[in-house]
């Protein structure tokens, strides 16, 4: 029990203190990647610091709604993020939520980001809530598909169980996870505003989605949602990495020796996710809000897919 | 038969508030009249409310009572199982809420002798409905329920909307109830005994039962609103007065529901497998319908009507469910997606009642329901405000509030689908699934707008900006629901636990007990293939965010200054510059509406240095209207026209006419074998 407990709690401050990294080094190597010098890795937490020790300036038109949703946002996605094996199966809380409740957190906290793109009353803000709502309104049904092929072929939405039996050779190789896997890929991007969808480093007005929403926020209300954003991008880096590349995690009940080879393990897939998450934002252009639909809307169509697949190919 | 048996205790309610019904026809003259009504109203639902409570958690048998009132040979039965004491719950909780908010709110009508004397007729009638236990009884006390709340539609019968709401509303309700009493014709058979008990022992041949299916379907899912039957939905429910709004769509849609379950699961027998397969595609078409038809509206309250619409679907999308694995005979899986579509009955009347609350505390405060005009009220409404916010989060299915607890075993259901046999249902269901999930999250956007729009930005127009809190009674209605709300979500073991005395009647098992699990998490089925704590997720996330604000505020900084929006530099002056909800819908507009509503956008730019404004006019189709509704309309205004004719023959052709029919009856009753 205290070792669970131990373990858990890690997890929530391994979470929480690399997320800015991952953010720093997706940045990095962008900047490498386009010849630039590029800002230290540890960029992030700097940021994070220095706009927590700054006064917030407040819209006069901005309600109480306006200060509680940062903290809102912050602990949704904490939550969130801290019940997504990372080193480890099997901790101490994870039936509290099984997957479809950590999308629903997940939106949840989008809900409240919405509302507080609304709440100054500024055409850009806005602008960023219907589009964003927009985007979530195809993307979260194509998780939702996602979630379904995973859930029928392992036979649980408990996503320990789910690592486990991604880990064991019963898996098999299928064509509805691999159709699954693209449709997660094309939803993480979505619903972390990279590139094509948005552009997380814009300030171009009309282009933005999640910069537009949080445009009036300063000050320790714009770090906790940046750090917000950052462990969204790191959850779903770990989500993705603990259902199709589950090796390494350490079994419940281990030692610390298995513990240290999850971590390492864990350390190593989020770089490889940053690279490649940089390598593809790099190579391709952003495309135009009225494409996103056609985006999204092939996810969702793969994961429908996936998902009928599995009835009609038992093993392939 | 004791006089303190709780179903003989609801009659004599019933029968108190039909009393009322008529004393209020006086007592509606003076002025304390309308809260003297209203608090008995608010009494005698509580008392119902205790009994519904007391039999559904007692677990005692059923009870019933036969009255020598009505047609000699029939009688009236009313009786009082599991499933007519759950939705007993539902009904006198809705009314006893509205009761309380129309002390308040009641206080502002106008004409307070068109709704006094029909309100507690109203919450009678639906009584009467959910404990009938006679098709008879049925039948009169749906009729009277249909009734009371048209004369409720009809109380502000000088807006030309509403009488045009009216009338669509009685020609639907009309149309439902020959279907309902088809339905009944062909469950009590050549014998005619039209006791539920004995309709229960006969034995339907499997077209008559099909025959029974759709027509019970078309007749509870017309009062329900099931696509493509839901057109008067919409018009009726904002017509009437908001507590009325609250009972019509949040608690007389689910007395409809209960028709249908009792039909359905418990008067026919055993279904056949492709029932299901009828269900599950109108409920599918019906939520994501029912959700694209509200982003489309700016009336606040027609917005929620919509969403009932989409609510309704849900409901029948867990009953179809229910209904697939009852007809393969996995009764505990039947009873897992049954418990859910109930569960999720519930959690609706609790939301969608606060929802319209909320939207008759702003009607009231500001005369708008038209979310254009309004904004801004979260700073003069800020109660109001709070409990219409977790309102539209609970109706959104986000955790940890109710709405998601009942989508979410749903889900759990739906993912159970491959165990069915049939290959239609495999792929079925988990297509519902998918439409599921896309009305939820359209639901989510439909209302960061609803809330949006109305209450966060800038007041839009003077009424807005000149808002006033709402009453005491008002305030206190909404408060119990939205907490309400928050105890379904975190604690939902112990409502599940309650409903397994239904699912054990009428789906054949029940689910497993969720008291005994520990931390009072909710397991479906078992730990390892999914669970959910709502309490736990709850807790969670308020330590951290309160950790968070505290160690923020203790370490860093906790200095606030006030300034102008920023707005990348471009503060505009004017509220209008701001997004209404046509613009905020505008996006989703273009992903779905252009090919379900054939949306089109023109703009009318003039000329550079032209002095008149640029327009943009949305032309928008309604599908179901169009496809269903405008032929009938037409080819009825086509045959009156016709039959016109007849009013102007001479006396010879009268005469012919009368004979010819005459000839024409005795002819067919001699050729009837």
């Amino acid at each position: 029990m205290i070792a669970d407990l131990t373990v858990q709690g890690a997890q929530m401050l391994v979470v929480l203190l690399l997320a800015p990294l991952l953010t720093g080094l997706v940045r990095k190597i962008k900047a490498r990647m386009l010849r630039r010098a590029g800002p230290p890795v540890i960029q992030p937490y700097r940021d994070l610091v220095r706009l927590m020790r700054k006064e917030v300036v407040l819209a006069d038109t901005a309600s109480w709604l306006f200060r509680v949703i940062p903290y809102f946002i912050f602990a949704a996605t904490w939550v969130a993020a801290s019940l997504i094996p990372t080193f480890r199966t099997g901790l101490l809380f994870s039936w509290s939520a099984d997957l479809i409740a950590i999308i629903a957190l997940l939106g949840s906290a989008r809900f409240a980001l919405a509302l507080a793109g609304l709440d100054v009353g500024t055409s850009f803000g806005g602008i960023g809530s219907s589009r964003e709502v927009m985007i979530a309104s195809l993307a979260e049904p194509a998780m939702i598909m996602i979630v379904f092929t995973l859930a029928l072929t392992v036979g649980s939405t408990q996503l320990s169980t789910m690592a486990g039996y991604m880990a064991s050779p019963a898996v098999g190789l299928r064509v509805s996870l691999a159709l699954a896997l693209v449709a997660l890929i094309m939803v993480a991007i979505a619903e972390n505003a990279r590139i094509p969808v948005d552009n997380p480093a814009t300030h171009l007005e009309l282009t933005m989605v999640h910069e537009a929403m949080v445009l009036e926020y300063s000050g320790r209300h714009l770090a906790l949602i940046e750090l917000s954003a950052a462990l969204k991008l790191l959850l779903y880096v770990s989500l993705i990495a603990c259902l199709f590349a589950p090796w390494g995690m350490a079994a419940p009940g281990a030692g610390m020796g298995a513990l240290a080879v999850g971590t390492l393990a864990y350390l190593g897939k989020i770089a490889a996710g940053g690279f490649l998450l940089a390598l593809l934002e790099t190579s391709i252009a952003k495309m135009r809000v009225f494409r996103v639909p056609e985006f999204l809307g092939a996810a969702l169509m793969l994961g429908l897919l996936a998902t009928l697949l599995l009835f009609v190919s038992r093993s392939l | 038969m004791t006089l303190l048996a709780p179903t003989v205790v609801i009659l004599v309610c019933t029968a108190l508030l039909l009393v009322l019904a008529v004393m209020a026809v006086a007592l509606g003259r003076i002025r304390i009249g309308t809260s003297v009504i209203y608090s008995m109203c608010f009494a005698l639902a509580l008392v119902c409310l205790l009994c519904g409570l007391n039999q559904l958690l007692g677990g005692t048998s059923a009870d019933s009572v036969a009255l020598p009132l009505g047609l000699p040979w029939i009688g009236a039965r009313f009786r009082m199982d599991a499933l007519s004491a759950f939705f007993v719950v539902v009904v006198d909780l809705g009314a006893a809420a509205a009761s309380l908010f129309a002390m308040g709110y009641g206080a502002h009508e106008r004409a307070p002798l068109r709704v006094l004397p029909f309100y507690p007729a109203f919450l009678a009638g639906m009584n009467l409905v959910v404990l009938a236990d006679d098709a008879f009884s049925f039948l009169l006390a749906w009729e009277f329920m249909s009734l009371s709340s048209w004369a409720l539609v009809m109380a502000h019968h000088r807006v030309p909307d509403n009488v045009s709401a009216g009338y669509v509303y009685l020609v639907m309700a009309s149309f439902g109830t020959l279907t309902l009493l088809l339905t009944f014709g062909l469950l009590a058979g050549p014998v005619g005994d039209y006791a539920f008990a004995a309709i229960r022992a006969g034995h339907l041949s499997p077209t008559l039962a099909a025959l029974v299916l759709c027509l019970a379907v078309v007749g509870t899912g017309s009062k329900a609103g099931i696509v493509p039957l839901h057109v008067w939905l919409p018009l009726a429910h904002p017509a009437a007065p908001s507590h009325v709004s609250a009972l019509m769509s949040g608690v007389m849609t689910k007395v409809a529901i209960s028709g249908f379950v009792r039909i359905v699961f418990d008067l026919i027998g055993e279904p056949a497998w492709w029932w299901s397969i009828v269900v599950l595609t109108l409920a599918g078409i019906t939520c994501v319908m029912g959700v694209l038809y509200a982003l489309m509206q700016h009336d606040l309250k027609r917005l929620l009507a919509y969403h009932t619409v989409e609510n309704i679907g849900i409901i029948f999308i867990a009953l179809g469910i229910a209904l697939a694995f009852k007809a393969y005979g996995m009764a505990w899986a039947a009873a897992l997606a049954f418990t859910a579509g109930l569960l999720h009955v519930f959690n609706h009347s609790l939301f969608k009642s606060l929802l319209f609350f909320g939207a008759g505390a702003v009607l009231n405060s500001t005369g708008e329901r038209d979310m254009e005009h309004l904004g801004g009220l979260i700073h003069r409404m800020p109660q109001t405000a709070f409990v219409f916010l977790i309102g539209c989060a609970a109706i959104s299915a986000l955790p940890p509030l109710n709405g998601f607890v009942s989508e979410w075993l749903i889900f759990q259901a739906i993912l159970l689908s491959p165990q069915l046999p049939s290959w239609g249902l495999k792929f079925l269901v988990p297509a519902v699934g998918a439409l599921l999930a896309l009305s939820a999250t359209l639901a989510a956007a439909c209302f960061v707008k609803a809330f949006g729009v109305t209450f966060l930005g800038r007041a839009r127009s003077a009424a807005a900006s000149a808002a006033r809190e709402t009453d005491p009674f008002s305030r206190a209605a909404m408060f119990a629901f939205a907490a309400l709300c928050l105890i379904a979500g975190i604690l939902p073991g112990f409502f599940i636990d309650a409903l397994a005395p239904i699912a054990q009647a009428l789906a054949g098992d029940r689910m497993p007990a969720q008291i005994g699990v520990e931390w009072l998490s909710i397991v479906p089925i078992a730990q390892s293939r999914s669970s959910y704590n709502g309490l736990l997720v709850f807790l969670f996330m308020v330590i951290s965010g309160a950790l968070a604000a505290s160690a923020i505020h203790r370490l860093a900084s906790d200095k606030l200054r006030r300034g102008p929006a920023w707005d990348c530099g471009y503060p505009d002056a004017s509220p209008v510059t701001q997004y209404t909800a046509s613009s905020f819908a505008q996006p989703i507009r273009r992903v779905f509406g252009s090919v379900i509503f054939r949306a089109r956008e023109t703009v009318e730019m003039p000329p550079p240095a032209a002095p008149q404004p640029a327009r943009l006019t949305v032309v928008l189709h309604d599908p179901v209207w169009e496809a269903f509704y405008a032929p009938v309309a037409i080819g009825v205004g086509l045959a009156a026209d016709r039959l016109n004719h007849l009013q102007f023959l001479t006396i010879r052709q009268f005469l012919s006419l009368v004979f010819a029919a005459l000839v024409i009856l005795l002819l067919v009753l001699a050729l009837w074998p």
